[in-house]
């Protein structure tokens, strides 16, 4: 039985705060295949950052606190893991792509300097490295994400460069050691219409070549139809529906997945619909068992009572909502 | 009648509300325990200020008061913190020196405070325009000189007393404050909600007050808590020097000065005032501290 | 037939910086009608929001008229009559820096009521306040609430509220959902497009998102690094697209139905970036990303022609001029 790549088992994260605890997460289940291109789909406020902070580690743990649950790389539980593991799967295993290209490079140093830094930190162990390797490893992952004349951009300063320039420099930094995961927290969405578009493919076109596994996370939902395999839809802290992308957008089945779908406005007119009503919860005082009930027009005194488990209304298709609990649809 | 009633439920709301406040505020402030040891020791610094005249020992010692009969004593019970070379006690002058260096310190204040501040704002609004030019500059001289030696030289000039000495600190400090509101005033002058409230068409004054300055509130309370500590200790500088309070007057840095010459010896008639000089300082820099953790992050939710 | 409530002529407005002079405005006209949805899309750099700060009176134009209700009102804000501006609002793109963070939702919304004087049937603020607050869906409870305290969209509400307190009859709604999400999104747009039909309010609605401007207007303007490429009816625009630009930014959307990726123009794919405006290039300014350059482009800029009734494009493929 093949292990997945990642793994993330019932992950329940809390915030200490001012009045008490923010329960963001509440029981997450995730799973990423080797090689596979996986969205996650949610909006601000669901538990998308956080829950990808938690796989890094690099949440504050104070106030953070992991409650209960397990994340799996490669059967090994990361949350257990030292440092000394911890750092290695930071080097060579997985990398993170922010959403923001300019916070994420440091301003006053050139961008051969940082990228010099980023080569020998992830080096492999033992191998040792001459400042020419470096330079040259430097200006391979520059040409890998088709940037014009890297050795003149070696020498700038992030200010020097365009939005769309930091975004591919940010994502040669993460392709620059062999990684097995790819976590992209929104990846141009601070950019142009156009210059996101090519960033989404450039994504695309460097995993498929080097066998990386994707999680693409974003809140639009045209840009996960387009470059994964499967998706994840999550709302305030769990995921309510997993699917094959061609699958989720033919037939979305949650209440809230159709919401969203329904919600996104459509180049072909039609009118922009009424959203979903009500907001999200308070993470203070979530509502109980489906934490989607208050604002589903569906609802039941089951919803209330416990939270849904996934269940599967197709191969490769599952629905955490007790709708289909009979595995039928009742629509 | 249902409007009266809607507007008692509002008023019982907003009062609800701003208890809620109160306490988040609180909250914020407790986190560090060294601020509620700040608000503890100058809650008892403003106590001892406000009641000296009721809770020390040997009240006439404050004023012009000799007794030859008890001089130069050492620390006893009766005298905790001994007898200077008039006999006068050494505990009771503190504690009303408490009294004055507080009580300059807070005259200070609240004259160039505000002084400060409106031409900062001023200065910030009209950037680039002569006004900011000519505060602007005028505040670069103040600050080139160290305030020390503006106030001294100042203070040279007229008569020592601790009137003067105020009047002298004042000159030296308003500066620091026009220059930090003068910045954040250019930064905020840009933000959308300021230009929102200039295209509704509200008058500058408004603008001023109402939008930008509550958000320096937390820059100007901060910097005012720790300012506190800083006048007390140049008050003392000056008196040290003699050119601030005089004899009798038993301001801090007027004891420590009149001891210091007989140091080692009757150190209790010097250690003890400066003691309580570096007491205060600690209480307002902590103080300070949780001032900042309490009105600085207010972004979040 | 419908009076024109604004008309832009050669609107230019320009920068000095140390770098250059920045043409962020560069030779615009259209005209907005009563009661119409005017569409403005562009990326960065391309000049829109600077229209909409210029109209509104946050800066003076450089040069061309922006005549409203007949009258020249080229001035910035402070020197412009009251009546006006109570008329022309304005909706801001960041819910988070448009709204005073240190000032309650209450305060907030009073100010423009306080300073247009402002209690219709003596009514006073505060029972003003609570029907602005009703009117966007948000509990009367919020007024004491500090921005901080309640969501983006809950903002965002707050911002047309705000613009609305003063009844006008012209919004100006720059980029409004852009920094929130699909489903808050379609609730303030089904929102304002109510409050256009019922108060008969005329927008200038302003954002990059080109699948949101097919829903909302019905005449649309494509800009680029400031001036406007093709301009034509929401449906003609979609289903006709001229301008090579409108087909690399239509192209470049990436949808979620089968039926609108037969809208998407396959042939023309987004390539190179925005050049600074400081840097303009020769001749026509897109010439250097277009897939479809002549000669001819990167010597003469070409002028806004008209292709068929209402669809104006600004382009050498169109003019004749090839060769």
């Amino acid at each position: 039985m093949p292990t997945p790549l990642l793994e993330i088992k019932d992950l329940h994260v809390w915030f200490s705060v001012f009045k008490g605890f923010l329960k963001v997460l509440d029981g997450v289940d995730f799973v990423v295949w080797p090689g596979e291109k996986v969205g996650l789909v949610g909006e601000m406020g669901c538990g998308k950052t956080t829950m990808m902070k938690a796989i890094m580690r690099i949440l504050l743990m104070p106030p953070a606190t992991i409650r209960k649950g397990e994340i799996f790389f490669k059967g090994r539980d990361i949350l257990k893991m030292g440092q000394g593991q911890l750092q290695e799967i930071r080097r060579r295993k997985i990398s993170m792509i922010f959403q923001d290209p300019t916070a994420a490079l440091n301003p006053v140093f050139k961008i051969g300097t940082q990228l010099r830094d980023v080569i020998s930190c992830t080096r492999e162990r033992g191998k040792s490295m001459t400042k020419g390797d470096i330079r040259r490893r430097a200006i391979q992952v520059l040409k890998e994400v088709s940037l014009p004349d890297p050795e003149r951009i070696l020498e700038n300063y992030p200010i020097q460069l365009s939005g769309g320039m930091r975004q591919r420099i940010c994502i040669s930094t993460a392709l620059v050691s062999t990684n097995e995961l790819l976590i992209a927290d929104e990846p141009g969405t601070s950019l142009d219409v156009t210059i996101k578009d090519q960033i989404l493919r450039l994504i695309g076109e460097v995993v498929e070549k080097r066998g990386t596994s994707v999680i693409l996370i974003s809140h639009s939902l045209g840009a996960v139809r387009n470059m994964t395999d499967r998706v994840y839809v999550m709302y305030a802290g769990s995921m309510v529906e997993a699917a094959k992308t061609k699958s989720l957008f033919a037939n979305p089945r949650h209440p809230y997945s159709q919401g969203l779908i329904a919600a996104t406005p459509k180049l072909t007119g039609g009118g922009v619909g009424k959203g979903v009503p009500g907001r999200i919860p308070e993470y203070i005082d979530p509502p109980t068992g489906c934490r989607f009930h208050p604002r589903c027009e569906h609802a039941m005194p089951i919803c209330r009572d416990k939270k849904p488990p996934f269940f599967e209304v197709n191969e490769n298709h599952q629905v955490a909502c007790f709708l289909f609990r009979d595995n039928q649809s009742h629509r | 009648m249902q409007n009266k009633m809607q507007t008692k439920l509002a008023r019982t709301k907003e009062l609800s509300r701003r208890w809620e406040s109160i306490h988040r505020n609180w909250y914020k402030f407790s986190r560090n325990p060294l601020s509620i040891v700040g608000l503890v020791l100058v809650c008892t610094i403003v106590f001892i200020a406000i009641f000296a005249p009721y809770i020390s020992p040997h009240p006439e010692s404050a004023g012009k008061f000799v007794n030859f009969s008890d001089t130069c004593d050492p620390p006893s019970w009766g005298h905790p913190f001994g007898t200077d070379r008039f006999g006068r006690d050494v505990l009771t002058r503190t504690l009303y020196g408490y009294r004055y260096s507080l009580g300059m310190a807070l005259m200070v204040i609240s004259i160039m405070g505000p002084t400060g501040i409106i031409l900062g704002l001023v200065a910030g609004y009209h950037r680039n325009t002569w006004v900011d030019t000519v505060i602007m500059r005028v505040t670069d001289v103040f600050i080139a000189v160290p305030p020390l030696i503006l106030a001294l030289a100042v203070c040279s000039v007229l008569t020592p007393s601790i009137f003067n000495a105020m009047l002298a600190i004042c000159v030296a400090w308003w500066p620091w404050y026009t220059r930090m509101v003068y910045e954040i005033t250019c930064s905020l002058k840009n933000e959308f909600f300021v230009q929102a409230a200039e295209l509704t068409g509200a008058s500058k004054v408004h603008i001023l007050f109402r939008e930008i300055i509550p958000n320096c509130a937390a820059s100007i309370l901060t910097k005012m808590s720790l300012d506190v500590g800083w006048v007390i200790l140049i008050g003392a500088a000056l008196s040290f020097v003699g050119l601030g309070a005089q004899p009798p007057t038993p301001d801090l840095g007027t004891l420590v000065a009149d001891a210091s010459s007989y140091l080692p010896d009757l150190w209790w008639e010097a250690i003890f005032p400066a003691f309580a000089i570096m007491v205060a300082v600690l209480a307002f820099n902590l103080f300070g501290d949780g001032i900042d953790d309490m009105l600085g992050e207010e972004k979040g939710g | 037939m419908m009076d024109t409530v604004l008309t832009i002529d050669r609107l230019k407005k320009h920068f000095v910086t140390r770098q250059g002079t920045v043409k962020a405005v560069d030779g615009i006209s259209f005209s907005v009608q009563e009661s119409e949805v005017f569409g403005l899309v562009g990326e960065s750099g391309s000049g829109k929001s600077t229209v909409a700060y210029t109209v509104v009176g946050m800066y003076r134009p450089t040069e061309g008229k922006i005549i409203y209700r007949g009258k020249n009102i080229g001035q910035e804000s402070r020197k412009r009559p009251k009546e006006l501006r109570k008329d022309i609002q304005i909706v801001f793109q960041d819910p988070g820096t448009s709204l005073n963070p240190r000032r309650t939702i209450r305060q907030i919304l009073e100010l423009p009521l306080k300073v247009h004087s402002l209690s219709k049937d003596d009514k006073k603020p505060l029972e003003r306040v609570e029907e602005l607050l009703e009117m966007v869906q948000l509990p009367p409870s919020y007024m004491y609430k500090y921005p901080t305290m309640i969501g983006g969209g809950e903002r965002q509400m707050v911002g047309i509220a705000r613009a609305l307190a003063t009844d006008p009859s012209f919004v100006i709604l720059d980029e409004p959902t852009s920094a929130l999400d699909v489903s808050v999104q379609a609730k303030i747009i089904d929102m304002l497009i109510q409050f256009q039909k019922k108060f008969k309010l005329a927008y200038l609605f302003i954002t990059h998102d080109l699948s949101l401007m097919r829903n909302v207007a019905s005449r649309i303007a494509i800009m680029y690094l400031g001036k406007i490429c093709e301009v034509a009816l929401a449906s003609e625009f979609f289903e006709n697209p001229l301008h090579p630009y409108t087909q690399m930014l239509l192209s470049s959307i990436h949808v979620i139905s089968d039926e609108e990726e037969a809208l998407i123009p396959k042939k023309v794919v987004s390539r190179g970036e925005i050049p600074s405006p400081v840097n303009v290039p020769p001749g026509c300014s897109f010439h250097l990303r277009c897939p479809k350059k002549m000669d001819i482009c990167s010597e003469k800029d070409p002028v806004m022609g008209e292709v068929s009734k209402g669809h104006g494009v600004r382009c050498h493929l169109y003019d004749g001029e090839a060769g």
